[in-house]
């Protein structure tokens, strides 16, 4: 019978009516992520700067000023001084990052574990991707983990890895990149970039965002590599504290 | 004559571009597969290396395969079980050229590395904003066909197919909030952690909703059809609707366990990624018992083979998924190609299989005849199932390995291996790998031939029927 219910009423008038059960969706399906969510935008220990301010830089209004550093300049940021927004540089290296889908084969999160902080480093925190938009945690190690990957090999050897990267490690299953030398960056769109950052809430300075046309014809390879190379060296971290309860 | 009565012509083309997607997705899976095996297959070509093409393969079968498939299914599913024609037909068409347009899109910007670098979703803004729009579109008329139906209640497949246009809606515009920078380029509007975080729930969601919910609608519907029996159970349907619903929403905080995502929220994706395995199996047993009394029809309906076998793929990846959520398990199999592995099983073995026999059903009925082959069904379905199993059985091998390298320490105390031995030992999982999947684009290209002859034969049979009657 076309009025028998075969389940509860509340069930029943949702099979009837498809408004019922559109609406009822609606509530269920938003509980979830409003749960996980949210709470990470306003819970202070989510990000360990809270506690831990030095893992931040203080820029304080102060520029960036690492590229374009000139003898008789101050030198506001140094390494291990906090994580910082990346310079024009850095930032350009990291859209060539983004376009070539490097996320797709390499993480930028060491874990908690003995094996990772011996083969890579000390375990990532969440304050130091605070600029990054967006994230590059990746979710697979075809290649290994970049997390902390600065300083860790010359700029000539990244030059010659991404050109051919088994001419230097015979294992790998890494595309070449020779384009990247060829190349160039385009600092007027580099300037939109930063700009549309700095809207976003990165505390980019105007002469952060002028040091872009600075870097405009710079090749591609060497953008990426000052990307490669200032990853997981901003902050200081040391073993003997403890960042994550 | 029942073809007035039903506005098939769209379902018609969705059904053959499901195919046609099928075959190219798969292509290009098999060639990114082939290039981590033998790397010289990049080429020093930009636009083909594996990092730019990896997002054409995903977007290829999951928007353009499982999308088509979907409104395919769907809208038919819509008019069938509520005996009524689509609320806009003209709605429909503008959903299969938005669609299309949009797939052409990313077969365009993806290679050019236009991308937001947020996995599953690295179309860029312009893009998204388009499938907003036909993704709306395509709900829209869904909900108002249902509305319109003459049967008293809302058949068990549109509520699955509803849950899915709700959640992929909140999913895509959430996920896809970004500042432009130029035409084809933007940035998230959120970054480090609250970005993961958005990003995994879109991400477990997209399997969770669009390729879970969505193709369990395709299964409620089409497996009774093809068994010609009633659904198993309706109280195991209405119970395991709402919980994997409400559940599968949590799941995504389980792929950042010990990242500098807060435990909290990783453990607490875990706890209910364990819990979901309830849900997840009420809908296999419900599929699967479904064929109770009426076994015997596997051994002659291939197009049944397909729909079972799926079902059992589904049960099995449910099971596992569950078991790599788990911490223990997660520190190990993170970051390896066992989520690969994991993702394919349900990929291959579920979605494409309960798709493909979704699709010969909807061939048979939409354009009035028998499959051209049924042995050529047959060869597909036993290129597939072997395809799949040599893919999966490849990558619990290479991604268990990988893991148990990588945390291996000698008798002194130190690492065993560098990566890059790791790296090398997975050769000859990924040249078998690459094998598996060959076999499964082969099984999809059987197919194609197939529905293309049977599409061939219908209109010589309409033209002889119709010479006969005059």
């Amino acid at each position: 019978m076309a009025d028998k219910i075969y389940s509860t009423k509340l069930q029943d008038a949702a099979e009837r009516n498809v408004f019922v059960m559109f609406v009822l969706l609606l509530i269920l399906l938003s509980v979830g992520g409003l749960v996980e969510i949210v709470p990470l935008f306003y819970l202070p220990q989510t990000m360990e700067h809270n506690k831990h301010p030095e893992v931040v830089w203080q820029s304080n209004g102060r520029p960036i000023s690492v590229e374009n550093f000139k003898v008789g300049d101050s030198i506001t940021w140094k390494p291990g001084d906090g994580v910082r927004p990346y310079t024009a540089l850095e930032l350009a290296g990291r859209d060539i990052y983004q376009r070539e889908g490097c996320y797709l084969c390499h993480s930028q999160m060491v874990r908690p574990f003995r094996d990772e902080k011996e083969r890579y480093g000390h375990y990532s925190l969440a304050s130091e991707s605070m600029y990054d938009h967006p994230f590059q945690w990746g979710s697979k190690r075809t290649g290994p983990d970049l997390a902390r990957l600065g300083g860790k090999y010359s700029d000539e050897w990244h030059f010659q890895h991404l050109m051919a990267p088994r001419s230097v490690v015979p294992e790998s299953v890494m595309p070449n990149y020779p384009w990247l030398a060829e190349q160039t960056v385009d600092g007027a769109a580099l300037k939109r970039h930063m700009e549309g950052l700095r809207m976003i809430g990165v505390p980019y300075t105007d002469a952060d965002i002028e040091a872009a046309m600075q870097v405009d014809g710079r090749r591609e390879v060497d953008a990426l590599i000052a990307y490669l190379q200032v990853l997981g060296t901003m902050a200081n971290l040391k073993d003997d504290v403890d960042y994550r309860e | 004559m029942e073809e007035t009565k039903y506005d098939f012509d769209v379902i018609r083309w969705f059904t053959i571009m499901a195919v046609v997607y099928l075959v190219v997705g798969t292509l290009v899976g098999v060639y990114i597969a082939s290039e981590l095996a033998w790397p010289f297959l990049n080429f020093d070509i930009p636009y083909i290396t594996f990092g730019r093409l990896r997002p054409v393969h995903t977007n290829a079968v999951i928007f353009a395969f499982g999308g088509c498939a979907l409104f395919a299914t769907s809208l038919y599913s819509a008019q069938r079980t509520g005996s009524t024609s689509l609320w806009s037909n003209k709605l429909a068409w503008f959903v299969f050229w938005g669609w299309n347009a949009i797939i052409v899109a990313a077969v365009i910007t993806l290679p050019l590395g236009l991308n937001q670098s947020k996995e599953y979703a690295e179309l860029e803004w312009p893009i998204d904003l388009a499938i907003a729009v036909v993704w709306l579109a395509w709900g829209l008329n869904l909900i108002m066909t249902i509305a319109k139906r003459k049967t008293s209640h809302i058949y068990v497949s549109n509520w699955f197919f509803m849950g899915m246009f709700v959640m992929i809606t909140y999913l895509h515009v959430v996920n896809s909030l970004a500042i432009p920078v130029g035409l084809f380029k933007s940035y998230s509007l959120f970054s480090g952690v609250q970005d993961a975080m958005i990003q995994w729930w879109w991400g477990h969601n997209a399997v969770g909703f669009y390729l879970t919910a969505g193709f369990l609608g395709i299964m409620y519907y089409f497996v009774p059809k093809q068994a010609n029996r009633p659904v198993f159970s309706y109280r195991l349907s209405v119970l395991h609707f709402w919980a994997l619903m409400f559940g599968y929403v949590w799941l995504g905080a389980h792929h950042l366990q010990y990242t500098a995502l807060p435990d909290w929220t990783g453990s607490l994706g875990a706890a209910v990624s364990l819990a979901m395995i309830i849900p997840s199996w009420g809908g296999a047993i419900n599929g699967m018992m479904t064929l109770s009394g009426a076994w015997d029809k596997l051994r002659t309906d291939y197009i049944l083979r397909f729909l079972i076998m799926s079902l059992a793929f589904y049960a099995m990846s449910t099971f596992e998924g569950p078991v790599m959520s788990s911490k223990t398990v997660n520190a190990l199999s993170h970051y390896t190609d066992w989520t690969v592995g994991h993702v394919h099983s349900g990929a291959l073995g579920w979605v494409g299989m309960v798709a493909a026999g979704a699709l010969y059903h909807l061939v048979e009925k939409l354009w009035n005849t028998r499959m051209y082959s049924a042995k050529l069904v047959n060869a597909h379905f036993w290129t597939a199932t072997i395809g799949t199993v040599i893919y999966i059985t490849a990558m619990w091998v290479s991604g268990i390995m990988q893991g148990l390298m990588w945390r291996d320490y000698d008798e002194f105390g130190t690492l065993t291996y560098t990566f890059a031995e790791s790296v090398a030992a997975m050769h000859p999982y990924y040249a078998m790998r690459a094998i598996g999947g060959a076999l499964y684009w082969l099984g999809a290209i059987i197919m194609l031939y197939n529905v293309i002859m049977t599409v061939r034969q219908a209109a010589t049979q309409r033209s002889t029927a119709a010479a006969a009657a005059a």
